[in-house]
Protein backbone atom coordinates (compact mmCIF):
# COMPACT_ATOMS: atom_id res chain seq x y z
CA UNK A 1 0.00 0.00 0.00
CA UNK A 2 1.49 3.30 -0.71
CA UNK A 3 0.05 6.82 0.47
CA UNK A 4 0.34 9.36 -2.01
CA UNK A 5 -0.68 13.25 -1.11
CA UNK A 6 -2.14 16.48 -3.13
CA UNK A 7 -0.97 20.30 -2.52
CA UNK A 8 -5.12 20.93 -2.10
CA UNK A 9 -4.33 18.53 1.34
CA UNK A 10 -5.63 15.32 0.23
CA UNK A 11 -4.34 11.92 1.04
CA UNK A 12 -4.93 8.81 -0.70
CA UNK A 13 -3.66 5.21 0.07
CA UNK A 14 -3.42 2.82 -2.94
CA UNK A 15 -3.57 -0.48 -2.85
CA UNK A 16 -4.27 -2.07 -6.81
CA UNK A 17 -6.65 -0.05 -8.41
CA UNK A 18 -8.37 0.49 -4.38
CA UNK A 19 -7.44 3.95 -3.19
CA UNK A 20 -8.80 5.24 0.12
CA UNK A 21 -9.37 8.99 0.37
CA UNK A 22 -8.96 11.75 3.18
CA UNK A 23 -7.47 15.59 4.27
CA UNK A 24 -4.30 15.30 5.83
CA UNK A 25 -3.71 16.06 9.01
CA UNK A 26 -2.03 19.42 8.36
CA UNK A 27 -5.71 20.68 6.84
CA UNK A 28 -7.60 18.90 9.77
CA UNK A 29 -5.78 21.54 11.88
CA UNK A 30 -5.69 24.18 9.76
CA UNK A 31 -9.54 23.84 9.58
CA UNK A 32 -10.27 23.60 12.75
CA UNK A 33 -12.95 21.38 14.63
CA UNK A 34 -15.07 19.86 11.71
CA UNK A 35 -18.71 19.75 12.28
CA UNK A 36 -20.08 18.90 9.02
CA UNK A 37 -19.19 16.36 5.84
CA UNK A 38 -21.38 16.20 2.72
CA UNK A 39 -19.85 12.95 1.17
CA UNK A 40 -20.68 11.30 -2.99
CA UNK A 41 -22.72 8.01 -3.32
CA UNK A 42 -21.48 5.28 -3.82
CA UNK A 43 -21.31 4.58 -7.57
CA UNK A 44 -20.52 8.34 -8.29
CA UNK A 45 -17.82 9.24 -10.65
CA UNK A 46 -15.45 11.45 -9.49
CA UNK A 47 -12.21 13.35 -11.81
CA UNK A 48 -8.96 14.63 -10.96
CA UNK A 49 -8.95 17.44 -9.12
CA UNK A 50 -12.92 17.55 -9.20
CA UNK A 51 -14.85 18.70 -6.67
CA UNK A 52 -15.58 15.26 -4.36
CA UNK A 53 -16.59 16.41 -0.90
CA UNK A 54 -17.37 18.97 1.75
CA UNK A 55 -16.03 20.06 4.47
CA UNK A 56 -17.12 22.51 7.00
CA UNK A 57 -15.64 23.53 10.09
CA UNK A 58 -17.35 26.20 12.80
CA UNK A 59 -16.14 28.95 10.28
CA UNK A 60 -16.21 28.20 6.77
CA UNK A 61 -16.83 25.27 4.38
CA UNK A 62 -14.08 24.46 2.03
CA UNK A 63 -14.20 22.01 -0.81
CA UNK A 64 -12.21 18.70 -0.40
CA UNK A 65 -11.41 17.47 -4.24
CA UNK A 66 -10.37 14.62 -5.68
CA UNK A 67 -6.74 13.51 -6.00
CA UNK A 68 -7.44 11.40 -9.49
CA UNK A 69 -10.64 9.95 -11.07
CA UNK A 70 -12.42 7.01 -9.97
CA UNK A 71 -15.93 5.99 -9.03
CA UNK A 72 -16.31 6.01 -5.55
CA UNK A 73 -17.02 2.75 -3.96
CA UNK A 74 -17.70 3.49 -0.41
CA UNK A 75 -18.43 6.65 1.35
CA UNK A 76 -17.28 6.33 5.02
CA UNK A 77 -20.76 7.18 6.95
CA UNK A 78 -18.80 7.61 10.37
CA UNK A 79 -17.63 10.79 10.19
CA UNK A 80 -20.91 12.04 8.11
CA UNK A 81 -22.54 11.01 11.65
CA UNK A 82 -19.93 12.18 13.54
CA UNK A 83 -17.64 14.92 12.15
CA UNK A 84 -15.52 15.43 14.82
CA UNK A 85 -13.66 11.46 13.86
CA UNK A 86 -12.14 14.04 11.12
CA UNK A 87 -9.75 15.68 13.80
CA UNK A 88 -9.43 12.80 15.96
CA UNK A 89 -7.73 10.61 13.10
CA UNK A 90 -7.95 12.57 10.07
CA UNK A 91 -5.55 10.07 8.24
CA UNK A 92 -7.14 6.75 9.53
CA UNK A 93 -10.55 6.50 11.15
CA UNK A 94 -11.13 9.74 9.31
CA UNK A 95 -11.22 8.80 5.75
CA UNK A 96 -13.86 10.17 3.28
CA UNK A 97 -14.17 7.67 0.42
CA UNK A 98 -12.86 4.68 -1.53
CA UNK A 99 -12.01 5.32 -5.04
CA UNK A 100 -11.86 2.63 -7.97
CA UNK A 101 -9.70 4.12 -9.80
CA UNK A 102 -9.53 4.42 -13.08
CA UNK A 103 -6.32 5.83 -14.42
CA UNK A 104 -3.50 4.86 -11.96
CA UNK A 105 -1.23 6.37 -13.82
CA UNK A 106 -2.63 9.68 -12.44
CA UNK A 107 -1.05 9.05 -9.17
CA UNK A 108 2.42 9.82 -10.79
CA UNK A 109 1.49 13.68 -10.41
CA UNK A 110 0.96 13.10 -6.73
CA UNK A 111 3.38 14.07 -4.01
CA UNK A 112 5.08 11.26 -1.55
CA UNK A 113 5.26 11.79 2.49
CA UNK A 114 8.76 13.60 2.06
CA UNK A 115 7.79 15.38 -0.50
CA UNK A 116 4.65 16.87 0.87
CA UNK A 117 6.12 17.13 4.38
CA UNK A 118 8.58 19.45 2.66
CA UNK A 119 5.61 21.29 0.90
CA UNK A 120 3.58 21.88 4.53
CA UNK A 121 6.25 23.22 5.93
CA UNK A 122 7.14 26.15 3.34
CA UNK A 123 3.62 26.57 3.33
CA UNK B 1 -9.34 21.23 -0.69
CA UNK B 2 -9.34 24.43 -1.11
CA UNK B 3 -10.27 27.35 1.65
CA UNK B 4 -12.60 30.38 0.98
CA UNK B 5 -10.12 33.10 -0.38
CA UNK B 6 -8.51 35.02 2.31
CA UNK B 7 -8.72 38.81 0.14
CA UNK B 8 -5.51 40.60 1.93
CA UNK B 9 -5.23 44.37 1.70
CA UNK B 10 -1.85 45.24 0.97
CA UNK B 11 -1.62 47.97 3.80
CA UNK B 12 0.53 47.04 6.65
CA UNK B 13 -1.80 45.79 9.84
CA UNK B 14 -2.25 46.97 13.07
CA UNK B 15 -1.83 45.42 16.06
CA UNK B 16 -3.27 45.91 19.54
CA UNK B 17 -1.52 46.35 22.95
CA UNK B 18 -2.17 42.54 23.43
CA UNK B 19 -0.74 41.51 20.10
CA UNK B 20 2.93 39.95 21.62
CA UNK B 21 0.47 38.22 24.12
CA UNK B 22 -1.31 36.35 21.42
CA UNK B 23 1.53 35.10 19.82
CA UNK B 24 2.91 34.14 23.10
CA UNK B 25 -0.57 32.01 23.89
CA UNK B 26 -0.28 30.45 20.46
CA UNK B 27 -3.29 32.35 18.39
CA UNK B 28 -3.70 32.03 14.77
CA UNK B 29 -3.52 35.32 13.42
CA UNK B 30 -5.97 36.65 10.60
CA UNK B 31 -6.75 39.99 9.35
CA UNK B 32 -9.73 41.70 10.77
CA UNK B 33 -10.96 44.91 10.66
CA UNK B 34 -7.35 45.92 9.42
CA UNK B 35 -5.86 44.22 12.78
CA UNK B 36 -3.66 41.05 13.10
CA UNK B 37 -5.93 39.82 15.98
CA UNK B 38 -6.46 36.20 16.76
CA UNK B 39 -8.92 34.15 15.12
CA UNK B 40 -8.24 31.19 18.03
CA UNK B 41 -5.63 29.67 20.11
CA UNK B 42 -4.48 25.94 20.55
CA UNK B 43 -7.49 24.79 21.97
CA UNK B 44 -9.65 25.95 18.79
CA UNK B 45 -13.05 27.36 18.42
CA UNK B 46 -15.53 25.04 20.18
CA UNK B 47 -13.50 24.62 23.04
CA UNK B 48 -13.31 28.38 23.24
CA UNK B 49 -16.94 28.57 22.65
CA UNK B 50 -17.94 26.16 25.02
CA UNK B 51 -15.63 27.72 28.21
CA UNK B 52 -17.24 31.09 27.69
CA UNK B 53 -20.57 29.94 27.80
CA UNK B 54 -19.66 27.68 31.25
CA UNK B 55 -16.80 29.93 32.42
CA UNK B 56 -15.10 33.14 31.55
CA UNK B 57 -13.56 34.29 28.30
CA UNK B 58 -11.37 36.89 27.63
CA UNK B 59 -11.33 38.51 24.28
CA UNK B 60 -9.00 41.54 22.95
CA UNK B 61 -11.46 43.91 21.69
CA UNK B 62 -8.90 46.30 20.94
CA UNK B 63 -9.45 47.06 17.50
CA UNK B 64 -12.71 48.30 18.30
CA UNK B 65 -13.40 52.20 18.24
CA UNK B 66 -13.39 53.33 22.00
CA UNK B 67 -13.48 57.32 22.46
CA UNK B 68 -14.95 60.12 24.09
CA UNK B 69 -17.05 63.02 23.01
CA UNK B 70 -16.31 65.90 25.70
CA UNK B 71 -18.09 69.21 25.97
CA UNK B 72 -14.99 72.20 26.38
CA UNK B 73 -16.56 72.43 29.90
CA UNK B 74 -17.68 69.28 31.99
CA UNK B 75 -20.48 69.42 34.71
CA UNK B 76 -22.76 71.68 35.41
CA UNK B 77 -26.83 71.69 35.87
CA UNK B 78 -27.12 71.80 31.50
CA UNK B 79 -23.58 69.68 30.57
CA UNK B 80 -26.30 66.75 29.27
CA UNK B 81 -28.32 68.85 27.36
CA UNK B 82 -25.99 70.26 25.58
CA UNK B 83 -24.28 66.98 25.07
CA UNK B 84 -27.03 65.41 23.65
CA UNK B 85 -28.23 68.16 21.52
CA UNK B 86 -24.40 67.24 19.65
CA UNK B 87 -25.33 63.83 19.86
CA UNK B 88 -28.55 62.36 19.45
CA UNK B 89 -29.14 64.53 16.00
CA UNK B 90 -26.55 61.39 14.57
CA UNK B 91 -28.40 58.39 16.18
CA UNK B 92 -31.66 57.22 17.03
CA UNK B 93 -31.00 57.10 20.84
CA UNK B 94 -32.56 58.82 23.32
CA UNK B 95 -29.01 60.24 24.68
CA UNK B 96 -30.52 62.68 27.46
CA UNK B 97 -32.40 59.86 29.11
CA UNK B 98 -29.71 57.97 30.14
CA UNK B 99 -29.23 57.53 33.45
CA UNK B 100 -25.56 58.22 35.08
CA UNK B 101 -23.47 55.34 34.35
CA UNK B 102 -25.96 53.83 31.76
CA UNK B 103 -25.22 52.24 28.48
CA UNK B 104 -27.01 52.01 25.36
CA UNK B 105 -26.97 49.95 21.84
CA UNK B 106 -27.51 52.72 19.54
CA UNK B 107 -27.21 53.32 15.96
CA UNK B 108 -25.35 55.72 13.38
CA UNK B 109 -28.01 56.49 10.90
CA UNK B 110 -27.67 58.60 7.36
CA UNK B 111 -29.98 60.57 6.41
CA UNK B 112 -32.51 57.98 4.31
CA UNK B 113 -32.85 55.98 7.73
CA UNK B 114 -29.79 53.44 6.48
CA UNK B 115 -27.57 51.76 9.21
CA UNK B 116 -23.96 53.50 9.12
CA UNK B 117 -23.16 51.65 12.41
CA UNK B 118 -23.93 50.34 15.68
CA UNK B 119 -22.65 51.30 18.99
CA UNK B 120 -22.47 51.22 22.41
CA UNK B 121 -22.91 55.52 23.69
CA UNK B 122 -22.79 55.86 27.84
CA UNK B 123 -23.49 58.26 30.15
CA UNK B 124 -20.90 58.91 32.45
CA UNK B 125 -22.04 58.38 36.53
CA UNK B 126 -20.04 60.93 38.06
CA UNK B 127 -21.41 64.77 37.93
CA UNK B 128 -18.21 66.26 37.62
CA UNK B 129 -17.72 64.73 34.00
CA UNK B 130 -21.37 65.30 33.42
CA UNK B 131 -20.85 66.67 29.18
CA UNK B 132 -19.17 63.41 28.26
CA UNK B 133 -19.87 60.50 26.73
CA UNK B 134 -18.16 57.06 26.28
CA UNK B 135 -18.85 55.53 22.51
CA UNK B 136 -17.40 52.33 21.36
CA UNK B 137 -18.36 52.30 17.56
CA UNK B 138 -16.83 49.13 15.11
CA UNK B 139 -13.40 48.34 14.07
CA UNK B 140 -14.55 48.61 9.98
CA UNK B 141 -16.09 51.79 10.64
CA UNK B 142 -14.12 53.81 13.09
CA UNK B 143 -12.70 56.14 10.76
CA UNK B 144 -15.25 57.38 9.06
CA UNK B 145 -17.83 57.10 12.67
CA UNK B 146 -15.00 59.50 14.11
CA UNK B 147 -14.89 61.84 11.15
CA UNK B 148 -18.50 62.17 10.74
CA UNK B 149 -18.98 62.51 15.13
CA UNK B 150 -16.28 65.36 15.09
CA UNK B 151 -17.56 67.00 12.12
CA UNK B 152 -20.91 67.30 13.54
CA UNK B 153 -19.60 68.69 16.76
CA UNK B 154 -17.18 71.22 15.16
CA UNK B 155 -16.36 73.58 18.03
CA UNK B 156 -19.12 72.28 20.27
CA UNK B 157 -17.65 69.58 21.71
CA UNK B 158 -14.09 67.47 21.35
CA UNK B 159 -13.58 63.70 19.78
CA UNK B 160 -10.77 62.08 21.87
CA UNK B 161 -9.95 58.95 20.49
CA UNK B 162 -9.11 56.14 22.68
CA UNK B 163 -7.94 53.36 20.62
CA UNK B 164 -4.99 53.24 21.77
CA UNK B 165 -6.21 51.67 24.39
CA UNK B 166 -6.58 48.01 25.53
CA UNK B 167 -10.35 47.13 25.47
CA UNK B 168 -10.78 43.59 26.88
CA UNK B 169 -14.12 41.91 27.19
CA UNK B 170 -14.20 39.49 30.17
CA UNK B 171 -17.60 36.82 29.04
CA UNK B 172 -19.17 34.46 31.30
CA UNK B 173 -21.08 32.69 33.69
CA UNK B 174 -18.20 33.21 35.88
CA UNK B 175 -16.77 36.85 34.76
CA UNK B 176 -19.13 38.67 37.60
CA UNK B 177 -17.24 36.33 40.25
CA UNK B 178 -13.59 37.14 38.12
CA UNK B 179 -13.68 40.85 38.17
CA UNK B 180 -15.43 40.75 42.14
CA UNK B 181 -11.49 39.46 43.04
CA UNK B 182 -9.88 41.87 41.33
CA UNK B 183 -12.00 45.18 41.57
CA UNK B 184 -14.65 44.75 44.34
CA UNK B 185 -16.76 47.30 43.20
CA UNK B 186 -17.65 45.45 39.97
CA UNK B 187 -19.70 42.84 41.81
CA UNK B 188 -22.39 45.95 42.61
CA UNK B 189 -22.87 47.04 38.51
CA UNK B 190 -25.79 45.51 36.77
CA UNK B 191 -25.74 44.64 32.43
CA UNK B 192 -25.66 48.10 31.06
CA UNK B 193 -23.98 50.03 33.59
CA UNK B 194 -20.32 51.98 33.11
CA UNK B 195 -18.41 52.49 36.15
CA UNK B 196 -14.67 54.33 36.69
CA UNK B 197 -13.20 51.57 38.87
CA UNK B 198 -9.74 50.93 40.21
CA UNK B 199 -7.79 47.96 38.93
CA UNK B 200 -4.63 47.49 41.43
CA UNK B 201 -4.45 51.13 41.86
CA UNK B 202 -5.28 52.01 37.64
CA UNK B 203 -8.19 53.55 37.33
CA UNK B 204 -10.27 52.27 34.39
CA UNK B 205 -13.79 52.09 32.70
CA UNK B 206 -15.49 49.33 32.54
CA UNK B 207 -18.94 48.17 31.42
CA UNK B 208 -20.98 45.65 32.23
CA UNK B 209 -22.23 44.35 28.55
CA UNK B 210 -20.50 42.42 25.78
CA UNK B 211 -21.36 40.32 22.78
CA UNK B 212 -21.93 37.26 24.03
CA UNK B 213 -24.94 36.91 25.45
CA UNK B 214 -23.39 36.17 28.30
CA UNK B 215 -22.77 38.49 31.88
CA UNK B 216 -19.70 39.84 31.68
CA UNK B 217 -17.83 43.11 30.73
CA UNK B 218 -15.92 45.24 28.67
CA UNK B 219 -13.08 47.05 30.45
CA UNK B 220 -10.99 49.90 28.47
CA UNK B 221 -7.31 49.88 29.91
CA UNK B 222 -4.31 51.83 29.16
CA UNK B 223 -2.01 50.37 26.46
CA UNK B 224 1.38 49.84 28.64
CA UNK B 225 -0.48 48.31 31.43
CA UNK B 226 -3.05 46.42 29.45
CA UNK B 227 -0.40 43.09 28.73
CA UNK B 228 0.28 42.61 32.50
CA UNK B 229 -3.71 42.69 33.34
CA UNK B 230 -4.91 40.70 30.73
CA UNK B 231 -2.33 38.17 32.23
CA UNK B 232 -3.71 38.57 35.69
CA UNK B 233 -6.99 37.53 34.15
CA UNK B 234 -5.54 35.10 32.60
CA UNK B 235 -3.76 33.55 35.72
CA UNK B 236 -7.25 32.89 37.20
CA UNK B 237 -7.87 29.08 36.03
CA UNK B 238 -11.59 29.83 35.64
CA UNK B 239 -10.37 32.63 32.81
CA UNK B 240 -9.36 31.17 29.12
CA UNK B 241 -8.39 33.60 26.13
CA UNK B 242 -11.11 33.35 23.54
CA UNK B 243 -10.21 34.24 19.56
CA UNK B 244 -12.62 36.16 16.99
CA UNK B 245 -13.82 32.86 15.50
CA UNK B 246 -15.92 31.78 18.99
CA UNK B 247 -16.75 35.79 19.27
CA UNK B 248 -18.63 35.30 16.08
CA UNK B 249 -20.13 32.24 16.93
CA UNK B 250 -21.13 33.49 20.63
CA UNK B 251 -22.82 36.41 19.28
CA UNK B 252 -24.54 34.51 16.33
CA UNK B 253 -26.08 32.03 19.09
CA UNK B 254 -26.63 35.23 21.10
CA UNK B 255 -29.02 37.34 18.30
CA UNK B 256 -26.65 40.27 17.18
CA UNK B 257 -25.76 41.76 14.49
CA UNK B 258 -22.31 42.00 12.87
CA UNK B 259 -22.11 45.24 11.23
CA UNK B 260 -21.04 44.59 7.58
CA UNK B 261 -22.85 41.47 7.52
CA UNK B 262 -26.37 41.53 8.97
CA UNK B 263 -26.61 45.56 9.28
CA UNK B 264 -25.31 47.96 6.54
CA UNK B 265 -26.36 51.16 5.10
CA UNK B 266 -29.00 49.42 3.02
CA UNK B 267 -30.76 48.57 6.11
CA UNK B 268 -33.58 50.32 8.30
CA UNK B 269 -33.74 49.48 12.38
CA UNK B 270 -36.63 48.25 11.03
CA UNK B 271 -35.78 45.72 8.67
CA UNK B 272 -32.66 44.62 10.50
CA UNK B 273 -35.21 44.43 13.67
CA UNK B 274 -33.65 46.77 15.63
CA UNK B 275 -36.80 48.93 16.10
CA UNK B 276 -36.26 48.64 19.81
CA UNK B 277 -33.42 51.20 19.31
CA UNK B 278 -35.49 53.96 18.06
CA UNK B 279 -36.45 55.12 21.61
CA UNK B 280 -39.96 56.36 22.45
CA UNK B 281 -38.91 59.83 23.14
CA UNK B 282 -36.98 60.50 19.83
CA UNK B 283 -40.31 58.33 18.04
CA UNK B 284 -42.42 61.05 19.08
CA UNK B 285 -39.59 63.75 18.72
CA UNK B 286 -38.88 62.80 15.18
CA UNK B 287 -36.17 64.09 15.34
CA UNK B 288 -33.62 61.40 14.54
CA UNK B 289 -31.89 60.65 10.96
CA UNK B 290 -34.08 59.10 8.27
CA UNK B 291 -37.10 59.45 10.93
CA UNK B 292 -39.58 60.19 7.80
CA UNK B 293 -38.80 56.23 6.45
CA UNK B 294 -38.30 54.82 9.72
CA UNK B 295 -41.96 56.04 11.28
CA UNK B 296 -43.35 55.20 8.29
CA UNK B 297 -41.76 51.63 8.98
CA UNK B 298 -42.86 51.24 12.39
CA UNK B 299 -46.52 52.31 11.55
CA UNK B 300 -46.40 50.21 8.21
CA UNK B 301 -44.05 47.88 8.44
CA UNK B 302 -41.23 47.29 5.89
CA UNK B 303 -40.97 44.31 3.24
CA UNK B 304 -38.27 42.60 4.80
CA UNK B 305 -36.97 41.89 7.93
CA UNK B 306 -34.06 40.55 9.72
CA UNK B 307 -35.24 37.02 11.63
CA UNK B 308 -33.16 34.15 13.08
CA UNK B 309 -33.22 30.87 10.71
CA UNK B 310 -32.82 27.45 11.84
CA UNK B 311 -31.59 25.09 9.21
CA UNK B 312 -33.33 21.50 9.85
CA UNK B 313 -30.38 19.11 9.09
CA UNK B 314 -26.62 19.47 10.35
CA UNK B 315 -25.05 21.41 7.30
CA UNK B 316 -24.38 25.11 8.03
CA UNK B 317 -26.38 27.50 5.42
CA UNK B 318 -23.25 30.54 5.34
CA UNK B 319 -23.73 34.39 4.57
CA UNK B 320 -25.15 34.78 1.18
CA UNK B 321 -27.39 31.55 1.02
CA UNK B 322 -30.81 32.43 -1.07
CA UNK B 323 -33.68 31.58 0.85
CA UNK B 324 -36.68 30.40 -0.71
CA UNK B 325 -40.51 30.06 0.66
CA UNK B 326 -41.74 26.35 0.92
CA UNK B 327 -43.25 26.76 -2.89
CA UNK B 328 -39.73 27.88 -4.26
CA UNK B 329 -39.88 31.72 -4.49
CA UNK B 330 -36.68 33.80 -3.74
CA UNK B 331 -37.43 35.93 -0.30
CA UNK B 332 -34.40 36.37 1.03
CA UNK B 333 -30.65 35.53 1.69
CA UNK B 334 -28.24 34.75 4.73
CA UNK B 335 -26.55 37.64 6.09
CA UNK B 336 -24.58 35.76 9.16
CA UNK B 337 -24.49 31.76 9.48
CA UNK B 338 -22.20 29.13 10.86
CA UNK B 339 -22.34 26.29 13.60
CA UNK B 340 -23.69 27.22 17.09
CA UNK B 341 -21.85 25.25 19.51
CA UNK B 342 -24.09 25.54 22.05
CA UNK B 343 -27.00 24.73 19.86
CA UNK B 344 -24.81 21.90 18.74
CA UNK B 345 -26.39 22.32 15.29
CA UNK B 346 -26.56 24.82 12.31
CA UNK B 347 -27.88 28.50 12.86
CA UNK B 348 -27.90 31.25 10.80
CA UNK B 349 -29.72 34.86 10.32
CA UNK B 350 -31.11 36.62 7.57
CA UNK B 351 -33.46 38.49 5.92
CA UNK B 352 -36.85 37.07 4.47
CA UNK B 353 -40.02 39.14 2.93
CA UNK B 354 -42.04 39.96 6.07
CA UNK B 355 -44.82 37.88 4.57
CA UNK B 356 -42.55 34.99 5.58
CA UNK B 357 -40.99 36.41 9.11
CA UNK B 358 -43.16 34.38 11.61
CA UNK B 359 -41.35 32.17 13.35
CA UNK B 360 -42.21 28.66 12.76
CA UNK B 361 -42.77 29.74 8.70
CA UNK B 362 -41.03 26.37 6.55
CA UNK B 363 -38.32 28.18 4.68
CA UNK B 364 -35.50 26.43 1.60
CA UNK B 365 -31.72 27.23 1.72
CA UNK B 366 -30.13 26.54 -1.58
CA UNK B 367 -26.94 25.27 -0.83
CA UNK B 368 -24.60 24.21 -3.17
CA UNK B 369 -27.38 23.68 -5.75
CA UNK B 370 -29.64 22.20 -2.80
CA UNK B 371 -33.15 23.25 -1.08
CA UNK B 372 -31.83 22.43 2.41
CA UNK B 373 -35.19 22.39 4.83
CA UNK B 374 -35.31 25.21 7.45
CA UNK B 375 -37.82 27.46 9.43
CA UNK B 376 -37.78 30.80 10.97
CA UNK B 377 -36.84 30.72 14.77
CA UNK B 378 -36.98 32.84 17.44
CA UNK B 379 -34.11 35.47 18.32
CA UNK B 380 -31.54 34.53 20.42
CA UNK B 381 -30.75 30.98 19.73
CA UNK B 382 -29.14 30.89 23.41
CA UNK B 383 -31.42 32.70 25.93
CA UNK B 384 -29.21 35.62 27.33
CA UNK B 385 -27.95 35.14 30.92
CA UNK B 386 -27.12 39.39 32.09
CA UNK B 387 -26.97 40.24 35.35
CA UNK B 388 -30.31 42.68 35.65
Amino acid sequence: MTTYYTNEHEWISVEGDIGTVGITAFAAEKLGDVVFVELPDAGRQVKKEGDMAVVESVKAASDVYAPVSGDVTEANSAIVDDPAKVNADPEGAGWFVKLKLSNTAELSGLMDKAAYDKFCAAQ
Amino acid sequence: MAEAPNTNEAMPLKKTPLHALHVRLGGRMVEFGGYDMPVQYPEGIMAEHNWTRTHAGLFDVSHMGPCFLVLPQLGGPDALEKISDIFEPLVCADVRGLKPGEQKLTLLLDDDGGILDDLMVARPYEEHREGMLYIVVNAGTKEADFARIAAHAGDRARLARADDHALLALQGPEAGAVMADIAPATAEMTFLQVRRVDVDGQSCLISRSGYTGEDGFEILFPPEKAEAFAERLLADPRVKPIGLGARDSLRLEAGMCLYGHDIDTTKSPIEASLAWTVSKARRERGDFPGAQRILKELKEGAHAKRVGIKPLGRAPAREGTEIQSADGVNIGVITSGGFGPTVNGPVAMGYVATSHAKTGTPLKLIVRGKALDAEVAALPFVPHKYKR
